[in-house]
Protein backbone atom coordinates (compact mmCIF):
# COMPACT_ATOMS: atom_id res chain seq x y z
CA UNK A 1 0.00 0.00 0.00
CA UNK A 2 1.70 3.01 -1.08
CA UNK A 3 0.60 6.41 -1.48
CA UNK A 4 -3.26 6.08 -1.85
CA UNK A 5 -5.48 8.97 -1.46
CA UNK A 6 -7.70 8.58 1.55
CA UNK A 7 -11.25 10.28 1.39
CA UNK A 8 -14.11 10.37 4.04
CA UNK A 9 -16.49 10.52 1.24
CA UNK A 10 -15.94 9.00 -2.38
CA UNK A 11 -18.46 9.37 -4.93
CA UNK A 12 -18.72 7.30 -7.87
CA UNK A 13 -20.47 8.85 -11.11
CA UNK A 14 -21.26 12.57 -12.16
CA UNK A 15 -24.54 13.10 -12.55
CA UNK A 16 -27.98 13.47 -10.53
CA UNK A 17 -27.38 11.27 -7.76
CA UNK A 18 -23.52 12.09 -7.20
CA UNK A 19 -24.66 15.98 -7.30
CA UNK A 20 -27.64 14.98 -4.70
CA UNK A 21 -25.41 13.66 -2.32
CA UNK A 22 -23.03 16.48 -2.33
CA UNK A 23 -25.52 19.14 -1.87
CA UNK A 24 -26.71 16.92 1.02
CA UNK A 25 -23.60 15.95 2.66
CA UNK A 26 -21.89 19.10 2.21
CA UNK A 27 -24.96 20.86 3.64
CA UNK A 28 -23.99 18.62 7.41
CA UNK A 29 -20.37 18.19 7.43
CA UNK A 30 -18.48 21.24 5.70
CA UNK A 31 -15.19 19.77 5.77
CA UNK A 32 -14.67 16.24 5.76
CA UNK A 33 -12.80 15.09 2.28
CA UNK A 34 -14.72 14.25 -1.15
CA UNK A 35 -13.58 13.03 -4.09
CA UNK A 36 -15.56 11.86 -7.25
CA UNK A 37 -14.92 9.50 -9.87
CA UNK A 38 -16.13 10.35 -13.52
CA UNK A 39 -15.42 8.03 -16.27
CA UNK A 40 -16.68 11.04 -18.96
CA UNK A 41 -14.66 14.09 -18.85
CA UNK A 42 -17.12 16.60 -19.18
CA UNK A 43 -18.37 18.82 -16.08
CA UNK A 44 -21.66 17.61 -14.69
CA UNK A 45 -24.25 17.68 -17.54
CA UNK A 46 -27.97 16.64 -17.61
CA UNK A 47 -28.65 13.67 -19.50
CA UNK A 48 -31.89 14.59 -19.81
CA UNK A 49 -31.19 17.54 -21.24
CA UNK A 50 -30.21 15.77 -24.92
CA UNK A 51 -33.23 16.04 -26.60
CA UNK A 52 -33.11 19.97 -25.74
CA UNK A 53 -30.07 20.45 -27.06
CA UNK A 54 -30.75 18.64 -30.11
CA UNK A 55 -34.13 20.13 -31.33
CA UNK A 56 -32.12 23.70 -30.74
CA UNK A 57 -34.28 24.76 -27.64
CA UNK A 58 -30.66 25.44 -25.62
CA UNK A 59 -26.69 25.96 -25.96
CA UNK A 60 -23.87 23.38 -25.53
CA UNK A 61 -23.49 25.49 -22.44
CA UNK A 62 -27.20 25.03 -20.98
CA UNK A 63 -26.43 21.40 -20.40
CA UNK A 64 -24.47 21.69 -17.71
CA UNK A 65 -26.47 20.63 -15.03
CA UNK A 66 -24.36 22.92 -12.16
CA UNK A 67 -22.44 26.01 -12.46
CA UNK A 68 -18.47 25.28 -13.22
CA UNK A 69 -17.24 26.68 -10.01
CA UNK A 70 -19.49 23.66 -8.60
CA UNK A 71 -17.08 21.10 -7.24
CA UNK A 72 -14.44 23.63 -6.37
CA UNK A 73 -17.36 25.65 -4.12
CA UNK A 74 -17.92 22.28 -2.61
CA UNK A 75 -14.13 21.11 -2.32
CA UNK A 76 -14.80 17.93 -4.07
CA UNK A 77 -11.77 16.42 -6.01
CA UNK A 78 -12.76 15.22 -8.90
CA UNK A 79 -10.87 12.27 -11.41
CA UNK A 80 -12.32 12.39 -14.08
CA UNK A 81 -11.72 10.52 -17.32
CA UNK A 82 -11.36 7.07 -15.22
CA UNK A 83 -13.30 4.20 -14.61
CA UNK A 84 -13.71 2.62 -11.20
CA UNK A 85 -13.50 -1.39 -11.79
CA UNK A 86 -13.36 -2.65 -8.50
CA UNK A 87 -14.04 -2.33 -4.97
CA UNK A 88 -12.45 -3.92 -1.89
CA UNK A 89 -14.93 -3.24 1.09
CA UNK A 90 -12.58 -5.02 3.41
CA UNK A 91 -10.11 -2.20 2.98
CA UNK A 92 -12.41 0.42 1.75
CA UNK A 93 -10.40 0.88 -0.85
CA UNK A 94 -11.64 1.53 -4.81
CA UNK A 95 -9.50 0.76 -7.63
CA UNK A 96 -9.43 2.54 -10.83
CA UNK A 97 -8.65 1.81 -14.31
CA UNK A 98 -5.35 3.25 -14.18
CA UNK A 99 -4.41 1.36 -11.39
CA UNK A 100 -4.89 3.98 -9.07
CA UNK A 101 -6.63 3.44 -5.70
CA UNK A 102 -8.43 5.53 -3.27
CA UNK A 103 -9.32 4.74 0.01
CA UNK A 104 -13.04 5.87 1.72
CA UNK A 105 -14.64 6.05 4.79
CA UNK A 106 -17.95 6.18 2.89
CA UNK A 107 -18.96 5.17 -0.59
CA UNK A 108 -21.83 5.99 -3.34
CA UNK A 109 -21.82 4.42 -6.25
CA UNK A 110 -23.95 6.45 -8.51
CA UNK A 111 -22.95 4.71 -11.69
CA UNK A 112 -26.38 5.74 -13.78
CA UNK A 113 -27.18 3.32 -16.48
CA UNK A 114 -26.04 2.03 -20.07
CA UNK A 115 -28.44 1.85 -22.89
CA UNK A 116 -29.36 -1.72 -24.08
CA UNK A 117 -28.76 -2.57 -27.11
CA UNK A 118 -30.45 -5.97 -28.42
CA UNK A 119 -29.16 -8.49 -30.14
CA UNK A 120 -29.80 -8.06 -33.94
CA UNK A 121 -28.49 -9.70 -36.99
CA UNK A 122 -26.35 -7.13 -39.10
CA UNK A 123 -25.54 -4.90 -35.96
CA UNK A 124 -21.39 -4.52 -36.02
CA UNK A 125 -20.64 -1.36 -34.37
CA UNK A 126 -21.76 0.35 -37.50
CA UNK A 127 -20.84 4.16 -37.10
CA UNK A 128 -24.26 5.91 -37.69
CA UNK A 129 -25.57 3.78 -34.56
CA UNK A 130 -25.93 5.59 -31.56
CA UNK A 131 -27.93 5.40 -28.17
CA UNK A 132 -29.27 8.31 -26.70
CA UNK A 133 -28.09 8.25 -23.32
CA UNK A 134 -24.76 10.48 -23.72
CA UNK A 135 -22.64 13.26 -24.79
CA UNK A 136 -20.49 11.09 -26.95
CA UNK A 137 -23.61 9.46 -28.28
CA UNK A 138 -24.89 13.40 -28.67
CA UNK A 139 -21.71 14.23 -30.85
CA UNK A 140 -22.04 10.89 -32.74
CA UNK A 141 -25.45 12.32 -33.68
CA UNK A 142 -24.62 15.73 -34.49
CA UNK A 143 -21.94 14.62 -37.14
CA UNK A 144 -24.10 12.44 -39.15
CA UNK A 145 -27.30 15.07 -38.84
CA UNK A 146 -25.49 17.01 -41.08
CA UNK A 147 -25.96 14.31 -44.08
CA UNK A 148 -28.69 12.00 -42.72
CA UNK A 149 -32.28 11.92 -44.24
CA UNK A 150 -33.99 8.96 -42.78
CA UNK A 151 -33.41 8.44 -38.88
CA UNK A 152 -34.76 5.10 -37.47
CA UNK A 153 -35.61 4.96 -34.16
CA UNK A 154 -35.35 1.97 -32.11
CA UNK A 155 -38.01 1.96 -29.34
CA UNK A 156 -41.06 3.65 -28.80
CA UNK A 157 -40.77 4.75 -25.21
CA UNK A 158 -40.16 8.29 -23.59
CA UNK A 159 -35.86 8.10 -24.77
CA UNK A 160 -37.13 7.00 -28.31
CA UNK A 161 -39.85 9.14 -28.45
CA UNK A 162 -38.19 12.51 -27.51
CA UNK A 163 -35.43 11.25 -29.89
CA UNK A 164 -37.82 11.12 -32.49
CA UNK A 165 -39.22 14.62 -31.74
CA UNK A 166 -35.72 16.11 -31.67
CA UNK A 167 -34.70 14.48 -34.76
CA UNK A 168 -38.26 15.57 -36.63
CA UNK A 169 -36.88 19.25 -35.63
CA UNK A 170 -34.25 18.80 -37.57
CA UNK A 171 -35.91 17.57 -40.71
CA UNK A 172 -35.38 14.45 -40.90
CA UNK A 173 -37.97 11.90 -41.97
CA UNK A 174 -38.34 9.53 -39.16
CA UNK A 175 -39.16 6.20 -38.22
CA UNK A 176 -39.99 4.82 -34.64
CA UNK A 177 -40.38 1.24 -33.97
CA UNK A 178 -41.85 -0.15 -31.45
CA UNK A 179 -42.15 -3.99 -30.62
CA UNK A 180 -45.58 -3.60 -28.25
CA UNK A 181 -48.48 -2.85 -30.28
CA UNK A 182 -48.68 0.67 -28.62
CA UNK A 183 -46.29 3.55 -28.06
CA UNK A 184 -45.13 4.44 -24.24
CA UNK A 185 -46.74 0.85 -23.51
CA UNK A 186 -45.42 0.38 -19.93
CA UNK A 187 -45.48 4.02 -18.56
CA UNK A 188 -48.91 5.15 -19.66
CA UNK A 189 -52.65 3.97 -20.47
CA UNK A 190 -54.15 2.72 -23.94
CA UNK A 191 -55.92 5.81 -23.84
CA UNK A 192 -52.89 7.94 -23.83
CA UNK A 193 -51.01 5.84 -26.56
CA UNK A 194 -53.07 6.58 -28.95
CA UNK A 195 -53.27 10.60 -28.15
CA UNK A 196 -49.14 10.62 -28.37
CA UNK A 197 -49.42 8.37 -31.54
CA UNK A 198 -51.99 10.83 -32.98
CA UNK A 199 -49.74 13.89 -32.14
CA UNK A 200 -46.48 12.49 -34.02
CA UNK A 201 -48.09 11.27 -36.99
CA UNK A 202 -50.00 14.52 -36.94
CA UNK A 203 -45.98 15.77 -37.35
CA UNK A 204 -45.44 13.51 -40.19
CA UNK A 205 -43.65 10.77 -38.06
CA UNK A 206 -43.82 7.25 -39.05
CA UNK A 207 -44.66 4.43 -36.35
CA UNK A 208 -44.31 1.06 -36.94
CA UNK A 209 -46.22 -0.76 -34.33
CA UNK A 210 -45.84 -4.51 -33.40
CA UNK A 211 -42.51 -4.29 -35.15
CA UNK A 212 -38.92 -4.70 -34.51
CA UNK A 213 -35.87 -5.02 -36.90
CA UNK A 214 -35.48 -7.98 -38.03
CA UNK A 215 -31.87 -7.27 -39.80
CA UNK A 216 -29.46 -4.25 -40.02
CA UNK A 217 -28.07 -3.98 -43.76
CA UNK A 218 -25.02 -2.20 -44.10
CA UNK A 219 -21.37 -2.68 -43.50
CA UNK A 220 -19.32 -0.05 -41.90
CA UNK A 221 -22.81 2.31 -42.13
CA UNK A 222 -25.95 1.18 -41.62
CA UNK A 223 -27.83 1.63 -44.94
CA UNK A 224 -31.40 0.22 -44.36
CA UNK A 225 -33.29 -2.04 -41.84
CA UNK A 226 -35.10 -4.91 -42.45
CA UNK A 227 -38.09 -4.61 -40.18
CA UNK A 228 -39.76 -8.12 -38.77
CA UNK A 229 -42.89 -7.63 -41.38
CA UNK A 230 -40.46 -7.30 -44.00
CA UNK A 231 -40.63 -4.02 -45.00
CA UNK A 232 -37.10 -2.07 -45.54
CA UNK A 233 -36.66 1.22 -44.50
CA UNK A 234 -33.26 3.06 -45.55
CA UNK A 235 -31.81 4.39 -42.60
CA UNK A 236 -29.01 6.98 -42.15
CA UNK A 237 -28.61 7.75 -38.44
CA UNK A 238 -30.10 4.93 -36.13
CA UNK A 239 -30.86 5.86 -32.13
CA UNK A 240 -31.23 2.51 -29.90
CA UNK A 241 -33.76 3.67 -27.85
CA UNK A 242 -34.99 0.46 -26.11
CA UNK A 243 -34.37 1.08 -22.30
CA UNK A 244 -31.58 1.42 -19.82
CA UNK A 245 -29.73 -1.40 -17.76
CA UNK A 246 -28.58 -0.68 -14.39
CA UNK A 247 -24.54 -0.58 -14.50
CA UNK A 248 -23.49 -2.18 -11.43
CA UNK A 249 -20.11 -4.12 -12.57
CA UNK A 250 -18.73 -2.87 -9.74
CA UNK A 251 -20.86 -4.74 -7.57
CA UNK A 252 -19.91 -8.32 -8.80
CA UNK A 253 -17.52 -10.23 -7.41
CA UNK A 254 -18.44 -8.45 -4.11
CA UNK A 255 -21.15 -8.94 -1.01
CA UNK A 256 -23.43 -5.98 -2.31
CA UNK A 257 -26.78 -7.85 -3.04
CA UNK A 258 -28.37 -7.00 -6.26
CA UNK A 259 -31.94 -7.62 -7.96
CA UNK A 260 -32.25 -5.69 -10.87
CA UNK A 261 -30.31 -2.98 -9.09
CA UNK A 262 -27.76 -2.81 -6.49
CA UNK A 263 -30.33 -3.10 -3.47
CA UNK A 264 -30.84 -0.15 -0.60
CA UNK A 265 -32.76 0.38 2.00
CA UNK A 266 -34.81 3.73 2.86
CA UNK A 267 -31.37 5.30 4.13
CA UNK A 268 -29.75 4.35 0.82
CA UNK A 269 -27.30 1.76 2.26
CA UNK A 270 -26.03 -1.55 0.03
CA UNK A 271 -25.73 -4.70 2.18
CA UNK A 272 -22.12 -3.58 2.53
CA UNK A 273 -21.76 -1.49 5.79
CA UNK A 274 -20.21 2.29 4.52
CA UNK A 275 -21.70 1.67 0.71
CA UNK A 276 -24.30 3.57 -0.53
CA UNK A 277 -26.31 3.10 -4.23
CA UNK A 278 -28.59 5.96 -5.59
CA UNK A 279 -30.39 6.68 -9.02
CA UNK A 280 -30.68 4.38 -12.56
CA UNK A 281 -28.03 1.67 -11.08
CA UNK A 282 -30.16 0.80 -7.41
CA UNK A 283 -33.01 -0.67 -6.59
CA UNK A 284 -34.93 1.52 -4.38
CA UNK A 285 -37.42 2.58 -2.39
CA UNK A 286 -40.75 2.92 -4.46
CA UNK A 287 -43.45 4.30 -1.75
CA UNK A 288 -46.75 3.42 -3.73
CA UNK A 289 -45.50 -0.09 -3.56
CA UNK A 290 -43.81 -0.46 -0.93
CA UNK A 291 -41.19 -2.54 -2.68
CA UNK A 292 -37.73 -2.22 -3.47
CA UNK A 293 -37.61 -1.23 -7.69
CA UNK A 294 -35.30 0.05 -10.18
CA UNK A 295 -36.77 3.53 -10.12
CA UNK A 296 -34.29 5.61 -13.49
CA UNK A 297 -35.73 8.79 -13.38
CA UNK A 298 -33.65 12.14 -13.04
CA UNK A 299 -35.69 13.55 -9.46
CA UNK A 300 -34.90 9.59 -8.02
CA UNK A 301 -31.43 9.78 -8.63
CA UNK A 302 -31.16 13.41 -7.72
CA UNK A 303 -33.18 13.06 -4.30
CA UNK A 304 -31.73 9.14 -3.37
CA UNK A 305 -28.05 10.98 -3.84
CA UNK A 306 -29.25 13.84 -1.54
CA UNK A 307 -30.75 11.47 0.94
CA UNK A 308 -27.37 9.14 0.58
CA UNK A 309 -25.99 11.78 1.74
CA UNK A 310 -26.90 13.45 4.71
CA UNK A 311 -27.27 9.27 6.03
CA UNK A 312 -23.02 9.56 4.69
CA UNK A 313 -22.52 12.28 6.83
CA UNK A 314 -24.76 11.31 9.77
CA UNK A 315 -27.80 12.37 9.66
CA UNK A 316 -30.27 10.14 9.37
CA UNK A 317 -32.88 10.35 6.37
CA UNK A 318 -35.28 7.90 4.84
CA UNK A 319 -35.67 7.93 1.01
CA UNK A 320 -39.87 8.22 1.17
CA UNK A 321 -40.54 10.43 -1.89
CA UNK A 322 -39.51 8.33 -4.66
CA UNK A 323 -41.62 6.44 -7.31
CA UNK A 324 -42.05 6.06 -10.89
CA UNK A 325 -43.03 9.73 -12.20
CA UNK A 326 -42.81 11.07 -15.57
CA UNK A 327 -43.13 14.92 -16.94
CA UNK A 328 -43.54 14.32 -20.70
CA UNK A 329 -44.04 16.11 -23.84
CA UNK A 330 -44.45 15.20 -27.17
CA UNK A 331 -44.67 17.73 -29.56
CA UNK A 332 -48.19 19.74 -28.24
CA UNK A 333 -49.13 16.92 -25.92
CA UNK A 334 -48.49 17.51 -22.09
CA UNK A 335 -48.49 14.28 -20.20
CA UNK A 336 -47.54 13.79 -16.22
CA UNK A 337 -48.15 10.74 -14.56
CA UNK A 338 -46.87 9.42 -11.14
CA UNK A 339 -47.11 5.88 -9.38
CA UNK A 340 -49.35 2.97 -10.42
CA UNK A 341 -49.87 2.72 -14.41
CA UNK A 342 -52.98 0.30 -14.30
CA UNK A 343 -53.59 -1.12 -17.75
CA UNK A 344 -55.33 -4.11 -19.20
CA UNK A 345 -52.79 -6.11 -18.35
CA UNK A 346 -51.56 -6.00 -14.94
CA UNK A 347 -55.23 -4.94 -13.43
CA UNK A 348 -55.21 -5.71 -9.77
CA UNK A 349 -58.61 -6.44 -8.56
CA UNK A 350 -57.94 -4.40 -5.36
CA UNK A 351 -57.47 -1.04 -7.45
CA UNK A 352 -60.11 1.54 -8.60
CA UNK A 353 -59.78 3.07 -11.38
CA UNK A 354 -61.62 6.68 -12.13
CA UNK A 355 -61.26 8.76 -15.28
CA UNK A 356 -62.60 11.69 -17.46
CA UNK A 357 -61.67 11.97 -20.96
CA UNK A 358 -62.75 15.21 -22.90
CA UNK A 359 -62.85 14.59 -26.81
CA UNK A 360 -62.62 17.66 -27.67
CA UNK A 361 -59.83 19.61 -25.68
CA UNK A 362 -58.21 15.78 -25.26
CA UNK A 363 -58.01 16.35 -22.01
CA UNK A 364 -57.33 13.51 -19.85
CA UNK A 365 -57.33 12.24 -16.11
CA UNK A 366 -56.83 9.19 -14.29
CA UNK A 367 -56.47 8.31 -10.91
CA UNK A 368 -55.74 4.76 -9.65
CA UNK A 369 -57.48 4.06 -5.77
CA UNK A 370 -56.78 1.53 -3.13
CA UNK A 371 -59.54 -0.04 -1.23
CA UNK A 372 -59.47 2.23 1.32
CA UNK A 373 -59.28 5.15 -1.11
CA UNK A 374 -55.97 6.14 -1.41
CA UNK A 375 -54.22 7.77 -4.33
CA UNK A 376 -52.01 4.80 -5.56
CA UNK A 377 -51.13 5.94 -9.33
CA UNK A 378 -52.31 9.34 -11.85
CA UNK A 379 -52.16 10.33 -15.24
CA UNK A 380 -52.86 13.94 -16.75
CA UNK A 381 -52.81 14.31 -19.84
CA UNK A 382 -53.75 18.31 -21.49
CA UNK A 383 -54.22 20.54 -18.45
CA UNK A 384 -51.40 19.22 -15.94
CA UNK A 385 -51.63 22.47 -13.78
CA UNK A 386 -50.56 21.89 -10.47
CA UNK A 387 -50.24 18.20 -10.37
CA UNK A 388 -47.98 18.06 -8.03
CA UNK A 389 -51.07 18.24 -5.28
CA UNK A 390 -52.08 15.22 -6.72
CA UNK A 391 -48.65 13.60 -6.21
CA UNK A 392 -48.59 15.29 -2.54
CA UNK A 393 -51.57 13.61 -1.60
CA UNK A 394 -50.24 10.33 -2.99
CA UNK A 395 -47.22 10.92 -1.07
CA UNK A 396 -49.33 11.13 1.86
CA UNK A 397 -51.57 8.42 1.61
CA UNK A 398 -54.87 10.69 1.97
CA UNK A 399 -58.03 9.03 1.44
CA UNK A 400 -59.75 10.95 -1.61
CA UNK A 401 -63.53 9.58 -1.38
CA UNK A 402 -64.64 12.45 -0.03
CA UNK A 403 -64.06 14.48 -2.17
CA UNK A 404 -62.99 12.23 -5.53
CA UNK A 405 -64.80 13.87 -8.09
CA UNK A 406 -63.50 17.35 -7.45
CA UNK A 407 -60.16 15.60 -8.82
CA UNK A 408 -61.10 15.86 -12.23
CA UNK A 409 -61.49 19.56 -11.91
CA UNK A 410 -59.37 21.82 -13.87
CA UNK A 411 -58.27 24.17 -11.06
CA UNK A 412 -58.85 21.46 -8.30
CA UNK A 413 -56.73 22.65 -5.57
CA UNK A 414 -56.42 22.66 -1.66
CA UNK A 415 -59.87 24.88 -1.58
CA UNK A 416 -61.47 21.68 -2.91
CA UNK A 417 -60.12 19.45 0.16
CA UNK A 418 -62.83 19.11 3.31
CA UNK A 419 -62.02 22.19 5.78
CA UNK A 420 -60.06 19.50 8.59
CA UNK A 421 -57.65 17.93 5.85
CA UNK A 422 -57.18 21.10 4.21
CA UNK A 423 -55.94 23.20 7.20
CA UNK A 424 -53.86 19.93 8.49
CA UNK A 425 -51.90 20.40 5.59
CA UNK A 426 -51.52 23.82 5.17
CA UNK A 427 -50.72 24.54 8.58
CA UNK A 428 -47.70 26.12 8.27
CA UNK A 429 -48.82 28.07 5.53
CA UNK A 430 -52.15 30.03 6.26
CA UNK A 431 -53.16 32.20 9.64
CA UNK A 432 -56.13 30.61 11.28
CA UNK A 433 -58.39 31.62 14.26
CA UNK A 434 -57.98 35.71 13.99
CA UNK A 435 -61.24 36.66 13.56
CA UNK B 1 -36.57 32.75 6.42
CA UNK B 2 -39.61 34.13 6.24
CA UNK B 3 -42.31 33.17 4.23
CA UNK B 4 -46.29 34.73 3.03
CA UNK B 5 -48.96 33.44 4.91
CA UNK B 6 -52.40 33.99 3.72
CA UNK B 7 -55.32 34.78 6.71
CA UNK B 8 -58.14 32.99 4.74
CA UNK B 9 -60.82 34.66 7.06
CA UNK B 10 -59.59 38.12 6.03
CA UNK B 11 -59.63 37.22 2.66
CA UNK B 12 -62.59 38.32 0.07
CA UNK B 13 -61.39 36.78 -3.14
CA UNK B 14 -61.12 40.18 -4.87
CA UNK B 15 -57.90 38.26 -6.54
CA UNK B 16 -56.03 41.86 -6.35
CA UNK B 17 -53.04 39.90 -5.16
CA UNK B 18 -52.94 37.84 -8.46
CA UNK B 19 -53.34 41.58 -10.32
CA UNK B 20 -50.37 42.87 -8.61
CA UNK B 21 -47.74 39.51 -8.67
CA UNK B 22 -48.34 40.37 -12.54
CA UNK B 23 -47.93 43.58 -12.30
CA UNK B 24 -44.67 43.28 -10.16
CA UNK B 25 -43.25 41.02 -12.48
CA UNK B 26 -43.92 42.85 -15.58
CA UNK B 27 -41.67 45.01 -17.49
CA UNK B 28 -43.13 48.54 -16.67
CA UNK B 29 -44.60 47.45 -13.54
CA UNK B 30 -47.43 49.30 -14.58
CA UNK B 31 -50.80 48.03 -13.79
CA UNK B 32 -52.47 49.39 -17.35
CA UNK B 33 -49.26 49.15 -19.74
CA UNK B 34 -48.36 46.05 -17.93
CA UNK B 35 -51.99 44.58 -19.22
CA UNK B 36 -52.12 46.62 -22.35
CA UNK B 37 -49.59 46.58 -24.20
CA UNK B 38 -46.63 44.67 -22.88
CA UNK B 39 -45.95 41.74 -25.65
CA UNK B 40 -45.62 38.98 -23.03
CA UNK B 41 -48.68 38.99 -20.62
CA UNK B 42 -47.51 39.50 -17.23
CA UNK B 43 -48.51 36.33 -15.70
CA UNK B 44 -49.64 35.69 -11.55
CA UNK B 45 -47.09 33.86 -9.20
CA UNK B 46 -49.68 32.96 -7.15
CA UNK B 47 -53.01 31.82 -7.08
CA UNK B 48 -56.52 32.54 -5.62
CA UNK B 49 -57.94 29.23 -3.91
CA UNK B 50 -61.46 29.73 -4.38
CA UNK B 51 -64.41 26.88 -2.95
CA UNK B 52 -66.86 30.66 -1.97
CA UNK B 53 -67.45 31.36 0.47
CA UNK B 54 -64.18 30.08 1.01
CA UNK B 55 -60.97 31.87 -0.66
CA UNK B 56 -57.39 32.35 0.14
CA UNK B 57 -54.14 32.97 -2.04
CA UNK B 58 -51.23 29.96 -1.84
CA UNK B 59 -47.97 30.91 -3.08
CA UNK B 60 -44.35 29.06 -3.51
CA UNK B 61 -43.42 28.64 0.34
CA UNK B 62 -39.61 28.36 -0.66
CA UNK B 63 -39.44 24.72 0.81
CA UNK B 64 -36.10 23.58 3.15
CA UNK B 65 -36.34 20.21 0.90
CA UNK B 66 -37.97 21.76 -2.17
CA UNK B 67 -39.11 19.00 -4.45
CA UNK B 68 -39.28 21.33 -7.21
CA UNK B 69 -35.43 21.58 -6.96
CA UNK B 70 -34.85 17.80 -6.61
CA UNK B 71 -36.73 17.26 -9.94
CA UNK B 72 -35.47 20.23 -12.11
CA UNK B 73 -33.38 18.10 -14.91
CA UNK B 74 -31.48 21.62 -16.40
CA UNK B 75 -30.65 22.72 -12.81
CA UNK B 76 -32.76 25.82 -13.38
CA UNK B 77 -34.14 25.84 -10.35
CA UNK B 78 -32.22 25.64 -7.06
CA UNK B 79 -32.35 26.39 -3.24
CA UNK B 80 -29.98 30.05 -2.47
CA UNK B 81 -28.67 28.46 0.96
CA UNK B 82 -28.11 32.53 2.15
CA UNK B 83 -31.73 33.87 1.52
CA UNK B 84 -33.62 30.60 1.66
CA UNK B 85 -35.31 31.41 -1.90
CA UNK B 86 -35.93 28.80 -4.49
CA UNK B 87 -34.87 30.59 -7.33
CA UNK B 88 -35.85 29.97 -10.75
CA UNK B 89 -33.48 30.94 -14.00
CA UNK B 90 -35.72 30.72 -16.76
CA UNK B 91 -32.65 31.47 -19.26
CA UNK B 92 -31.38 27.78 -17.98
CA UNK B 93 -35.19 26.19 -18.04
CA UNK B 94 -36.52 23.97 -20.91
CA UNK B 95 -40.29 23.83 -20.22
CA UNK B 96 -39.24 19.82 -18.96
CA UNK B 97 -42.92 20.84 -16.33
CA UNK B 98 -41.23 18.15 -13.95
CA UNK B 99 -41.69 20.76 -11.09
CA UNK B 100 -44.75 21.35 -11.99
CA UNK B 101 -45.91 17.89 -11.42
CA UNK B 102 -43.34 17.59 -8.07
CA UNK B 103 -44.57 20.74 -6.17
CA UNK B 104 -46.71 19.77 -3.43
CA UNK B 105 -48.58 23.39 -2.92
CA UNK B 106 -49.24 23.60 -6.95
CA UNK B 107 -47.53 27.08 -6.76
CA UNK B 108 -44.82 26.44 -10.15
CA UNK B 109 -46.89 27.82 -12.80
CA UNK B 110 -47.21 27.15 -16.52
CA UNK B 111 -46.87 29.64 -19.05
CA UNK B 112 -48.64 28.23 -21.79
CA UNK B 113 -47.44 30.47 -24.73
CA UNK B 114 -44.02 29.64 -24.20
CA UNK B 115 -43.44 25.77 -22.34
CA UNK B 116 -41.74 27.55 -19.91
CA UNK B 117 -42.60 28.27 -16.00
CA UNK B 118 -43.11 30.87 -13.31
CA UNK B 119 -42.65 30.82 -9.67
CA UNK B 120 -43.02 33.46 -6.80
CA UNK B 121 -39.71 35.37 -6.19
CA UNK B 122 -40.65 37.04 -2.96
CA UNK B 123 -40.44 39.99 -5.42
CA UNK B 124 -36.71 40.45 -5.35
CA UNK B 125 -35.69 43.35 -5.93
CA UNK B 126 -38.80 45.19 -5.84
CA UNK B 127 -39.21 47.43 -2.93
CA UNK B 128 -42.41 45.68 -1.62
CA UNK B 129 -44.09 42.25 -1.97
CA UNK B 130 -46.63 43.51 -3.85
CA UNK B 131 -49.31 40.68 -2.92
CA UNK B 132 -48.90 41.60 0.54
CA UNK B 133 -48.74 45.35 -0.28
CA UNK B 134 -51.81 45.58 -1.96
CA UNK B 135 -53.94 43.06 -0.24
CA UNK B 136 -56.56 45.54 0.65
CA UNK B 137 -57.65 43.52 3.50
CA UNK B 138 -54.38 42.65 5.34
CA UNK B 139 -55.22 38.83 4.29
CA UNK B 140 -51.51 38.72 3.38
CA UNK B 141 -48.74 38.88 5.23
CA UNK B 142 -44.96 38.10 5.61
CA UNK B 143 -43.75 36.54 8.38
CA UNK B 144 -40.26 35.88 9.20
CA UNK B 145 -39.12 33.22 11.31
Amino acid sequence: MCNMDNYKYLIIGNSAGAVGCIEGLRSIDKSGTVALVAEEDSHVYSRALIPYYLSGRITREQMYYRPFDFYDRARVSVIKGHRAVKIDSAERVVELDNGGRLGYGRLLIATGGKPVFPPIPGFDQQQNVFGFHSLPDLQGIEKELIYAHNAVVLGGGVIGLMAAEALHKNGMKVHVLELSERLLAPVVDETVSRLVEDALQKAGVALYLNNTIAQVNGDDWVESVTLKDGQIIPCDLLIVGVGVAPRAELAEGTDIAFNRGIVVNKKMQTSVPGIYACGDCASTYNFVTGAGQNLPLWPNAYLGGRIAGFNMAGIERAFVQGTTMNAMHFFDVNIVNAGINVTGSNQDDSLGVIQEYEQNSRNYRKFVLSESGQLKGFILVGQIARAGIFLNLMRRQIDVRAFQQDLFKKDFGYADLPDALRWELLQDDVILGVV
Amino acid sequence: MGRIKAKPEFCMGCHLCEVWCAVAHSKSKHIIKAFLYEQDKPLPRLVVEENLPLTFALQCRHCAEPDCVAACISGALWKDPESGLVIHDPEQCVGCYSCVLTCPYGSIFINPGKREIVKCDLCTGLDTMYCVSHCPNEALVYEDS
